[in-house]
């Protein structure tokens, strides 16, 4: 028989579209605690953010119990494998003050950006994965990996600021190829050899931003911001280069397998999304795994949700205000369903992370996952008491397998306690009355 | 000889790439013979006010037009842009005001990265893939495994001046050649020395963003105008959507743009050259919202006909009809609301319930068809409708705001609009379940805005196929618009013809898209203006086009400044002494 090294084998082993793959503990690249890297330094906590549309129905949704003993309603009994895993946050409000509530829009720039916008044409200025990416993207080739399951490039909750909307990746195969492709390091591969043309890249780099200075020179103040922005762009694609003409640290989880070429076709049908959400899904836990980033964010539908069902005329949205309420269930049957398969994607996306083995735990002891939608109840764009979601330990930081009950206080108050959590310096978080300087202290460790 | 870009006959080197890039130049060959727009109408625009100037992002169309004009059409681009937030009715305005983010310059890089390597690349027999240096770089080194500074100044200067869209300086041609010979040095291979230089230059926000430079003007004392190498990629985004030609830039150089008969010539030749059908189609594309295409898709069980090939034909019917109508026929803009003139292939065929030949080929429906004009076609149809059903308020909403410029509010957040799917059995057809819903006064604000309008299409289910009856209910597809009141779609066509905000949003629309930017105050002479010359054209297209090109507005900048009280931005010419810089 052949040498079969253990790597050829997981090579074998990992074909299609499945690339997570549970790896024995190699205490090479851990110290003597399974709990930190080989050299002392802590294994790296991400943050990331996931995202559904149009909210609930209360009364299916929401627990009748606080705190740990609390029993899953049937709108999200998909969640019991990760129950454990995921905190629950009813009774949080977002607040207009003097702002319209814009449908579809108020509530998810509420919860990512703690302010109330005044029009559909004021977006978000820094949403709090950029701010928390900021803090901790550190050596890693992506600040922040932005994905969506819709298929549409447009469906990204992540703002550098209000005109700049983060890239979202929308194709598997696109985003395997942006992960994995020629510029990938294998952070495991015995020898380090750096790229010359990674060299030449850096050299001709310098010149292009000399020239983006240049052009600063030439323009009015609004189009200067645009070109610092540029700039700080430039520096940080410099920076880029710099960590990949420099051995990576040893990641023993992080086995690539091959490119799917199974890829989703255009469409919002649910079984599409969700085909999509879970290959994303599956390509952004290894590319968290392999350090490619420590922020990312996933949509898996846009604030009004699209996604269909063959057979039944209306997409989600249409649904959530003209179907007409089930007098005996009282809530809209259709739209829970939709709800339902939001809940089972956001499952899967807790379970991915949960299963994937780092150090001598699990990915989701080091992440914490931000969960958030745009309305409570949809039929009416109501904003108060939008449930929200986390998933992880944050590094031992973060509590979980919690319902805890916001008596109306904001929801800001959550973003706020993972700025803390990641060592931001901020005392307050959010605007007029979304602003809070108080911690959802429950849930800290 | 006015045309230098031909289907067949190419002038130079990269003009051959360019003239590859239009493979399909069946239709752009009859735009380009169609009558020369300074025939059709010599109007001008006398009273204006210049415009602003503004630093744009390079649009995804216009990148890819760009990298195709000048390195071929079947280099393999991606999609490296962050989406465009529609502005004022164009996503092209938007990008007068988007940033680049960190991401999306990682994107860029690696788009640039790949273009790069194409263009360097050296071909394989095996493959049957042509070596793409050979004819794009227009010398080879003595030794390819060595720097060469003379072949790579060459290269530098000549693919340099077509992508910064102005020559190089020669301190910057130094630059860019030792980091050629660096990289050639360092890699040991002349070629990825060069690779490494492309990549660079597409990263330059001199190449992606266009800026608007400006420099005083000579004929008008204390104010400023473009630059002639501002003017010509004003030009050439507007009427081609892709970057200045070697022509052009030649032209801007020479100093032809600042006179009125050069400028006059100048458009006139790319008038009459076959990428101002590419042009075109990038403008109604926009304006009539077809991104939406991308992520479009219709229940297969409703709509088992409609399949991915079917979506994409019907944007493309509709291009094609455009360009048809107004380019290669010149014909009254007002008419495409009218027209039964389009073109027919077998996937639509199937959707439109009629026999037809392989491929695309023109088709005129009979005189007693309800196909007429383009909101009849499937494009608009299915666009303007949900995966399994119509829509008489998306319809409506899409005419008044894509196609006569206004507004439609938002419905109120806290509205209940379950009535819409009453279950008594007797509402079967739209229109009886929307006259429940316009029963909620609440709901009737909005709704008669877009209802009476877009029920006239209710003849079209969401696929666009025709049907006479809703579950057995017969359609009643009377409507009015504006005070027009017609019994059927045919009427409502005429109605749109007839509506005099068709025309004038056309004519904003193009403004906005040939100023790069959303309307100002300090447009609104042009405006008018041009309203008044495009109605004389008989509303002529290619006319339009030529009035807003060959018009000193185009090129006089002004700076907009703020009124404190109001906030809107107006515009004030600028003295001398405040005048930006050229280089």
């Amino acid at each position: 028989m052949k040498d079969i090294t253990r790597r050829r084998v997981l090579r074998g082993v990992v074909d299609g579209s499945k690339v997570a793959v549970a790896l024995p503990f190699l205490n090479v690249f851990l110290n003597g605690n399974g709990n930190a890297l080989a050299d002392g330094a802590a294994l790296p906590v991400r943050f990331g953010t996931w995202a559904w549309g149009l909210g609930m129905n209360e009364k299916i949704f929401v627990p009748k119990t606080k705190g740990a003993n609390w029993e899953l309603p049937e709108e999200i009994e998909s969640l019991k494998g990760v129950k454990q895993h995921i905190n629950l946050y009813t009774r949080f409000n977002g607040f207009r003050d003097a702002a319209p509530n814009l449908c579809h829009k108020t509530g998810w720039v509420n919860s990512r950006a703690g302010m109330a916008p005044m029009n559909q044409t004021d977006y978000p200025g820094e949403t709090i994965d950029i701010t928390i990416a900021k803090k901790i993207a550190g050596p890693t080739r992506f600040s922040v990996l932005t994905t969506t399951a819709t298929g549409n490039i447009r469906d990204s909750f992540s703002y550098e600021n209000a005109n700049s909307m983060s890239i979202a990746d929308y194709s598997p195969l696109l985003f395997y190829t942006k992960l994995f492709g020629e510029d990938f390091q294998d952070p495991n591969a015995k020898e380090f050899k750096p790229n010359p043309r990674v060299m030449v890249r850096k050299s001709v780099l310098s010149g292009i931003m000399d020239s983006a200075k240049d052009l600063q020179g030439h323009v009015g103040s609004e189009d200067k911001q645009r070109l610092d922005q540029y700039f700080t762009g430039l520096r940080e694609l410099e920076r880029q280069f710099d960590q990949q003409l420099t051995k990576p640290e040893p990641r023993a989880a992080c086995v690539v397998g091959k490119a799917s070429k199974d890829e989703p076709q255009a469409g919002l049908d649910y079984t599409l999304v969700g085909k999509r959400h879970q290959m994303m899904t599956d390509l952004l836990v290894m590319a968290i795994t392999c350090d490619q980033s420590r922020v990312f964010n996933m949509a898996y539908s846009q604030s009004a949700a699209a996604t269909s069902k063959p057979g039944y005329d209306k997409p989600h949205h249409t649904a959530s205000h003209e179907e007409p309420v089930d007098f005996d269930l009282g809530y809209q049957p259709q739209v829970s369903w939709f709800i339902r398969r939001s809940m089972e994607s956001w499952a899967y996306f807790v379970d991915a992370f949960a299963k994937q083995k780092e150090g001598d735990g699990h990915l989701i002891d080091n992440v914490l996952i931000y969960a958030t939608t745009d309305q409570s109840l949809a039929r009416i764009h109501s904003i108060d008491n939008q449930p929200m979601f986390t998933a992880g330990r944050a590094g031992g930081k973060i509590k979980t397998g919690l319902h805890l009950d916001g008596g109306g206080s904001p929801g800001t108050r959550l973003g706020l306690t993972a700025m803390k959590v990641f060592g931001l310096d901020v005392s307050s978080w959010g605007t007029q009355s979304n602003g809070t300087n108080k911690e959802i202290g429950e849930i800290i460790a | 000889m006015k045309l230098v870009f031909k289907c067949s006959v190419a002038s130079s080197l990269l003009a051959t790439v360019a003239a590859v890039a239009l493979a399909s130049c069946s239709q752009a060959e009859r735009v380009a013979k169609a009558p020369a727009a300074s025939k059709v109408a010599s109007v001008q625009v006398a009273d204006y006010q210049g415009t602003v100037a503004r630093v744009r992002r390079m649009t995804p169309e216009q990148y890819h037009n760009t990298v195709a004009y000048i390195f071929g059409s079947d280099i393999d681009v991606g999609s490296p842009f962050a989406p465009l937030r529609r502005t004022d009715g164009l996503l092209a305005s938007g990008a007068a005001s988007v940033g680049v983010t960190t991401g999306e310059l990682q994107q860029l890089q690696r788009s640039a990265s790949s273009i790069a390597s194409q263009v360097i690349d050296k071909g394989s027999l095996d493959q049957h893939t042509p070596s793409r240096r050979d004819f794009l770089i227009p010398c080879k080194p003595v030794d390819e495994t060595a720097p060469d500074d003379v072949c790579a100044t060459k290269f530098v200067k000549e693919i340099g001046r077509l992508l910064y869209r102005r020559p190089l300086a020669d301190a910057r041609v130094a630059e860019f050649v030792a980091g050629a010979h660096k990289g050639a040095a360092d890699l040991k291979n002349f070629y990825t020395g060069l690779a490494g230089v492309v990549e660079g230059m597409l990263l330059d926000p001199k190449v992606l963003m266009i800026a608007d430079l400006t420099e005083q003007d000579p004929a008008h004392p204390g104010k400023l105008r473009l630059d002639a190498y501002s003017l010509a990629s004003r030009l050439a985004f507007f009427l081609w959507d892709a970057a200045p030609d070697d022509q052009l830039i030649k032209d801007a150089e020479k100093g032809l743009l600042f006179t009125a008969k050069g400028r006059a010539q100048v458009v006139d030749r790319m008038l009459a050259s076959p990428r101002i059908e590419q042009g075109t189609r990038a403008f109604f594309d926009d304006m009539f919202g077809f991104e939406d295409f991308g992520n479009l898709a219709k229940d297969a069980s409703v709509y088992p006909m409609m399949t991915g090939a079917t979506i994409k034909d019907a944007r493309e019917q509709t291009l094609r009809t455009v360009v048809d109508h107004l380019l290669t026929r010149g014909d009254d803009y007002r008419a495409l609301y009218t027209t039964r003139k389009t073109f027919m292939s077998p996937t639509l065929a199937t959707v439109y319930q009629i026999p037809t030949k392989p491929g695309w080929v023109p088709y005129e429906f009979p005189a007693d068809s309800p196909r007429i004009g383009l909101l009849t076609q499937i494009s608009y149809l299915s666009l303007h409708a949900h995966p399994a059903r119509s829509s008489p308020t998306y319809r409506g909403k899409a005419l008044r705001e894509r196609l006569l410029c206004q507004k439609v509010p938002l419905p109120p957040a806290n509205v209940d609009f379950s009535i819409l799917e009453n279950p008594n059995p007797l509402l079967k057809t739209a229109r009886q379940r929307l006259e429940a819903h316009r029963a909620n006064p609440v709901c009737a604000g909005c709704h008669k805005i877009t209802d009476p309008m877009g029920l006239a299409l209710e003849n079209f289910d969401g696929a666009g196929r025709f049907r006479a009856s809703e579950k057995g209910a017969d359609i009643d597809a009377s409507g009015s618009l504006d005070g027009k009141e017609f019994h059927d779609v045919i009427g409502l066509g005429q109605a749109m013809h007839d509506h005099p905000q068709l025309t004038s949003c056309l004519v904003r629309r193009v403004y906005s898209y040939a100023t790069g930017g959303p309307l100002t105050s300090t447009d609104d002479k042009a405006i008018t203006a041009l309203n008044a010359a495009f109605g004389q054209s008989g509303y002529r297209y290619k006319a339009l086009l030529r009035m807003i090109a060959t018009s000193d507005a185009f090129y006089e900048i002004v700076e907009p400044t703020t009124d404190s009280k109001t906030g809107e931005k107006k515009a004030a010419a600028l003295s001398s002494d405040s005048a930006a810089v050229s280089k």
